[in-house]
């Protein structure tokens, strides 16, 4: 992988000791997020995108997870930082956006007396009505129309996707560099939602963020990101570019995320192609490659693990985890019946 | 069913401004009635026997208070609801009754729609019993085969909703759905609290009973691309009323009102260069 990002995570594995065993909810993850770019963590529920999230920041530390691996901020390890460096970084450095706008606030106080509150307690020299000040601001920048009468508004005041503009807020308050926004629009509506992605990619470009966006909706990705983990059962199952992603998948699992999409801008098909089964217990993993059980191109080889390799000698950034070959993916990835890309127009309307 | 159908050339479902509103009442010891929300504000739209009819909307366009109204969930505030040609708005519950069987209901939450207590067997099995349809080995034979027809396994009879996945689950109220042979379904989101994998799944096990039963649909979601894929025919949904009503392509292709195109214009297109495409034009 090329020059080290901003942040930069190596073979990270997160584990949580239950009941039933050790569940591995991530098994190895790397990836570097430069300032000003994107990044995107595709998965279903339970892939291990939010554990990663989670993970980078320290939110996932107990007497039952087993943390391995590395995260670096700008060449700083924050796996083994004390909690105290953690809460300095968490909102100065490295901010997080929370999926559901609803939850993500205190309920009985005022939207702009908990941003306030989460100026002050990293800059105690600032006095309230200058961080007042700043949360109108910022409140401004997000798009809350009437900022100044605004931040005095209690959260139930505040529709779903005002609400996420004020965690937006909250999030940019301390000018962090790394955003990390988990599943940020998933509990919005689409015209809200589109309205919110315009807003962090302004953000991104103007404050040169290093984004990294936690989603499982394909039509988010290919707006916002500039490069892409697919994610499955807690491991990478192939990262890459957005259009290498997109117009030369490598996995047959992405193929079947792709396939399975109902799409506004193609002629309906008649059967939407669909991935059979259901993802794995992380307790009880098939032997070899996760995604063998569902796959319809498996073959011998897939008992053993293939491994997040480099496959295609061309593309030295992109990295699968599938035995079969380049050529082989390229001519079985189209439709045969149950997964994989829509065989007749594969190439753009654009 | 008991009356017999009214009319045989009627649509299996035909709405007529139909209208729900809520009061919002005010006042500490006598409740004055202030204003009211118009969740369903003159609603009229048909569903034929057998085919799809799509309810698109956002939050709070009044969908799901439009399938409670219909189904007599809720007692309409006015508006006509005709089943083949028969009045059933402001039917009481026992005048309900007989037509239950005809017009069953998939839930958005496979959580929640489940009594945690009960076995699968007795879920699928309990609107078999009540309408007095099947009981002892029979009920059990039919609720292994209405399993079966869903793609689960007759073993799963004695089983807990706990021991499935999300998927799974919305195969259980499917099946429970069609117990009693309904010859509609109307679907709340059904697909929309499933990962994308299996959303394809349960989308197309709905068209194959479609096909295999002869079902009719009233399928409500706000993720147009399911919909438009599922539908016949669909409406769209604003504010309480319906803006746009059209064949699935019409309406996706070439929407004529300014809140559909709104909509059409929000959705992802899950292709970068498409993407990149609609940015450049604004």
């Amino acid at each position: 992988m090329s020059a080290e990002g901003l942040l930069s995570v190596r073979d990270l594995r997160v584990g949580f000791a239950t009941e039933g065993g050790l569940l591995q909810a991530v098994d190895g993850v790397s990836f570097d997020v430069r300032p000003g770019e994107v990044v995107a963590i595709v998965g279903e529920s339970g892939s291990g995108k939010s554990v990663t999230a989670q993970t980078m920041i320290g939110l996932t530390r107990s007497k039952n997870s087993r943390i391995e691996g590395s995260v670096k901020l700008d060449g700083e390890e924050l796996i083994d930082a004390d909690d105290a460096t953690m809460r300095r970084l968490r909102g100065e450095r490295i901010a997080m956006i929370f999926q559901d706008p609803m939850t993500s606030f205190n309920p009985v106080y005022r939207l702009g007396d908990q941003i306030v509150e989460a100026i002050r307690a990293h800059k105690g020299e600032v006095d309230k009505g200058e961080a007042r000040k700043r949360v109108v601001e910022l409140f401004e920048s997000v798009g809350i129309p009437n900022a100044e009468r605004r931040v005095d508004s209690y959260p139930h005041e505040f529709s779903g996707g005002m609400r996420q503009r004020a965690m937006i807020a909250m999030a940019l308050a301390l000018e962090p560099e790394v955003l990390i926004a988990d599943e940020p629009t998933t509990a919005l509506d689409v015209t809200i939602q589109a309205q919110i992605l315009r807003l962090l990619e302004d953000l991104n470009r103007q404050h040169g963020l290093a984004t990294i966006l936690i989603t499982h909706d394909l039509g988010v990705v290919a707006e916002v990101a500039d490069r892409v983990l697919v994610m499955y059962a807690g491991r990478v199952v192939e990262q890459g570019t957005l259009d290498e992603i997109f117009y030369d998948p490598q996995h047959p699992y992405t193929w079947g995320l792709m396939g399975s999409l109902t799409r506004l801008d193609r002629p309906r098909p008649h059967r939407l192609p669909q991935i059979a089964g259901s993802p794995p217990s992380l307790l009880d993993l098939p032997e070899g490659c996760p995604f063998r059980p569902r796959c319809p191109h498996e073959f011998s080889k897939c008992s053993q693990d293939p491994g997040l390799e480099v496959r295609l000698p061309d593309v030295p950034d992109h990295r699968d985890r599938c035995w079969l070959t380049p050529e082989q993916k390229r001519e079985k990835r189209q439709v045969e019946g149950q997964i994989g890309l829509e065989a007749p127009q594969e190439a753009p309307r654009a | 069913m008991n009356d017999g159908p009214a009319n045989t050339g009627a649509p299996l479902l035909e709405v007529t401004d139909l209208v729900k509103h809520f009061p919002i009442k005010s006042g500490v010891l006598i409740d004055r009635e202030v204003d009211q929300v118009r969740a369903v504000d003159g609603i009229s739209f048909k569903v034929e026997k057998g085919e799809t009819l799509g309810l698109v909307g956002e939050s709070g366009s009044g969908k799901s208070t439009a399938c409670r109204a219909v189904l007599q969930l809720l007692e309409p505030t006015s508006g006509s609801v005709k089943f083949e040609g028969r009045e059933i708005a402001g039917l009481g519950r026992r005048q309900m009754r007989p037509l239950r069987r005809e017009m069953q209901m998939i839930f958005q939450d496979p959580y929640a729609s489940l009594n945690p207590r009960k076995r699968i067997g007795q879920i699928v099995g309990d609107p078999l019993q009540r309408q007095g349809v099947a009981r002892g080995g029979d009920l059990r034979r039919q609720v292994q085969e209405l399993l079966e027809r869903v793609g689960l396994a007759g073993e799963h009879y004695n089983r807990f909703p706990h021991e499935f996945s999300g998927g799974q689950r919305q195969r259980i109220g499917i099946a429970r759905a069609l117990a009693l042979k309904p010859k509609l379904v109307i679907c709340d989101e059904p697909v929309s609290a499933l990962d994308v994998s299996i959303q394809a799944q349960i989308v197309n096990l709905l068209d194959d009973l479609q096909d295999e039963l002869g079902l009719a649909y009233l399928f409500v979601a706000h993720d147009i691309g399911v919909v438009r894929h599922i539908s016949d025919r669909i409406a769209v949904m604003n504010e309480g009323k319906i803006v746009e009503q059209g064949t699935a392509d019409q309406v996706c292709e070439h929407p004529k009102d300014d809140y559909t195109k709104k909509l059409l214009a929000a959705v992802p297109i899950p292709d970068p260069k498409e993407s990149r495409e609609r940015v450049r034009n604004g």
